[in-house]
């Protein structure tokens, strides 16, 4: 009896102290699941989700807080690959208008701009360039087209310009586009 | 014989009819100096040229006028002297129908050339770097249609070693035959290319695959190979399948090695050049000449004299057609390219392009419009044409259904894009439509992710000064405050304000102690 009893706590303890060590040893820094949501995410770090950027709603929706179709630079491409990855129904976009929106890049008309500088801080990717009283411009290649340069200018200098296909990042369409395409013509 | 060797077969393919003879009854002709000429700066694969002259500056025939930006690139010249009368958007050839920025220059009409580098007839004196960077320099591009820059092509140093060059002069696709016209006319030059090709790869074995149904070519390069004494350069000929000109399929043919997925034909210590290439390379070489001419086929029921003609780089198609006769009335599309691998041109006023091989202006019978699709059958017909042993139904499944990681697992990006499977599709889907379709959205998605990780990442970086400014600032503060504290603190013993004050407040108490001290005495 006395054999059993002390048997049964010897693993115990054993395999308490492999499990104290391993959660020592072998612990995960961050979190590994808001990590892969954040890499689905587009970092457009625009806020129409509501949260502070793309990070902080991946962690939203890790931590369960948020639903996953909050995202409407993302899209639909974006909600279904959210949904694949976390087992979760997908759902129509919360904001479907905002979703249909090219995508497009900030531009500053640079003969009415006062070198305020306030676009500059609302940028979350520091995507312009200017300083005080001098003009401000937009590097178009890391422009993510989040709108949040807008509502700080104060003389409404900056327009968001839909990106134009070049030769390089044009796509062919869909087949059946041109089939009735050529059908009309 | 040298053409006895043993040949192997690759899969698939089609027997078609080659309508080759149409442009193969004139000689090749030179076309004139065009009045204006188009060069559009990406005419390669890889990152567009760099302009290195400004509107209105004169320029010579051979001239520099556009720089390669990196190692996947070519410069361009100026094919003619004139003056570069604008800088900007053009129509391209490209299947999108888009502008893209071209330099435009117009003929002075005296073709004088500009200065250009010593020809180099000793190149076995010269280093495979000084070699490549004269090809650099020319800006050749392989002229089979592809257009990679020829000198990243043939750069094989950090690879496996080069058993055989391989020189593609199949010519595979139906109508066109430039290759063909250069093969009789210029086998000479093609001969020096090879050898200087072979010298700068160190190459043991050399073949030339060309299809069976061009014997004038054939004896033409046998000629010039046993005038150049370079015997031991094999010429292989190969049955007219379609597309025996695909590079993979031109390996296998001749050396039996398949060119893994996703691999170099370097992988199995080959390297494969178009024979227009080795052309441009003598001419680079051997005389310092930039690329600035090509052979085009003119050919197709929709114009008026089909043939092949020398033509500078950058001359309007419709010049071109013009040139050649100009348009019939049974023309219904003007295709760049061939009919199975080519596009339909939205615009004829595109300018001819290192790549371009051939313009194919073609009846309703030679490009009939597309028939309605019907659904898929599978009836397998198409896997077993596809030369590269794919599933063509699968990949059209999957690429209907947008499913872009299934279409990569059935190995989209080995699709050569030859069109053999849509062609015999009894239900007239455009398969080769779908790819295309697929594989621009897999690289848009490619270039998305690319920008989104650059998003994330100076996101990141500006959140991490952000944090580090705010630190900066409360240690500032805090520090300030400290020193103020400290101040104060030290300030009551030395400050000799405050110790004035203080002396003179003891002073007037003492004497007020001493005041009231001093009646009390009186009383």
């Amino acid at each position: 009896m006395i054999t059993a009893v002390l048997t049964i706590a010897g693993l115990a303890s054993l395999f308490g102290l492999i499990l104290g060590y391993s959660a020592i040893r072998f612990r995960v820094e961050g979190d590994p699941i808001a990590d892969q949501i954040d890499s689905l995410l587009p970092q457009t770090q625009c806020g129409q989700c509501a949260y502070a950027g793309c990070r902080p709603y991946a962690e939203a929706i890790a931590a369960g807080e948020a639903e996953i179709n909050r995202c409407p630079p993302g899209g639909e491409t974006t909600m279904i690959a959210l949904a694949e990855l976390l087992g979760r129904d997908p759902m129509p976009l919360e904001d479907e208008a905002a979703a249909e929106k090219p995508k497009s890049v900030a531009f500053i008309i640079e003969a009415d701009c006062i070198g305020c500088t306030l676009c500059i801080q609302a940028c979350p990717v520091d995507a312009i360039v200017g300083a005080a009283k001098q003009m401000h411009t937009v590097i178009e290649d890391e422009c993510t087209g989040c709108d949040l340069c807008l509502p700080p200018c104060p003389v409404e200098c900056i327009v968001m310009r839909p990106l134009e296909a070049t030769p390089r990042t044009w796509r062919w369409p869909f087949p059946k586009e041109i089939t009735a395409e050529a059908a009309h013509g | 014989m040298a053409d006895q060797r043993t040949t192997w077969s690759f899969y698939g393919g089609l027997r078609m009819d080659d309508h080759k003879a149409l442009s193969t009854e004139r000689p090749l002709q030179r076309m004139p100096m065009p009045a204006r000429l188009i060069l559009p700066l990406q005419q390669h694969i890889g990152h567009s040229a760099e302009p290195a002259v400004q509107v209105g500056e004169q320029v010579k025939k051979g001239q520099l006028v556009a720089n390669a930006v990196d190692f996947v690139s070519a410069p361009l010249h100026a094919p003619t002297s004139g003056t570069v009368i604008e800088i900007g958007d053009r129509p391209i050839p490209h299947p999108s129908g888009l502008n893209d920025a071209c330099i435009v220059i117009e003929a002075d009409g005296q073709d004088a050339w500009a200065e250009l580098p010593e020809p180099l007839p000793d190149y076995h004196a010269h280093s495979s770097a000084q070699l490549r960077e004269r090809i650099r320099w020319a800006g050749i591009v392989g002229l089979g249609g592809a257009a990679f820059p020829t000198a990243a092509k043939v750069n094989t140093s950090g690879q496996r070693p080069i058993d055989s060059l391989i020189i593609n002069a199949a010519e595979c696709e139906p109508y066109i035959t430039c290759d063909d016209a250069l093969m009789r006319e210029r086998a000479g030059d093609i001969v020096d290319g090879i050898v200087i090709l072979r010298h700068l790869i160190d190459a043991r074995e050399c073949l030339i695959g060309i299809e069976d149904n061009k014997p004038e070519a054939i004896a033409s390069l046998r000629q010039a190979i046993t005038q150049s004494g370079q015997q031991d350069i094999e010429i292989v000929v190969v049955p007219s399948v379609y597309p025996s000109g695909g590079e993979k399929q031109l390996i296998q043919l001749l050396t039996g090695k398949a060119v893994p997925s996703h691999g170099l034909p370097s992988a199995v210590g080959v390297l494969c050049q178009n024979v227009a290439t080795a052309a441009a390379i003598a001419d680079a070489v051997l005389r310092g000449r930039p690329l600035i001419e090509r052979i085009v086929t003119v050919t197709g029921h929709g114009v008026g004299q089909p043939g092949n003609f020398l033509v500078p780089l950058g001359t309007a198609a419709d010049v071109l057609v013009q040139h050649a006769g100009g348009y019939t009335d049974r023309v219904h599309e003007l295709i760049h390219g061939g009919p199975m691998m080519g596009f339909g041109l939205r615009d004829d006023r595109v300018p001819i392009t290192k790549g371009t091989n051939c313009l194919l202006a073609a009846s309703r019978d030679e490009a009939p419009p597309a028939e309605p699709e019907r659904p898929c059958i599978r009836c397998g017909q198409c896997a077993e044409v596809c030369p590269a042993q794919l599933l063509p139904q699968q990949l059209f499944w999957y690429a209907r259904a947008r499913d872009f990681d299934k279409v990569q697992d059935y190995h989209l990006f080995d699709c050569i894009e030859c069109g053999c499977c849509a062609y015999v599709c009894p239900a007239h889907i455009p398969l080769v439509h779908y790819y295309r379709f697929a594989k621009t959205e897999i690289w848009a998605q490619e270039r998305d992710r690319e920008k989104s990780d650059l998003a994330r990442r100076r996101h990141e970086a500006r959140q991490a000064r952000l944090e580090r400014l705010e630190r900066q600032r409360k240690a500032r503060l805090r520090k300030k405050k400290e020193a103020l504290e400290s101040k104060s603190g030290a300030s009551d013993a030395v400050d000799p304000k405050k110790a004035a004050i203080e002396a003179a407040m003891q002073r007037a108490a003492a004497k007020k102690a001493a005041q009231q001290a001093a009646p009390s005495s009186e009383d």
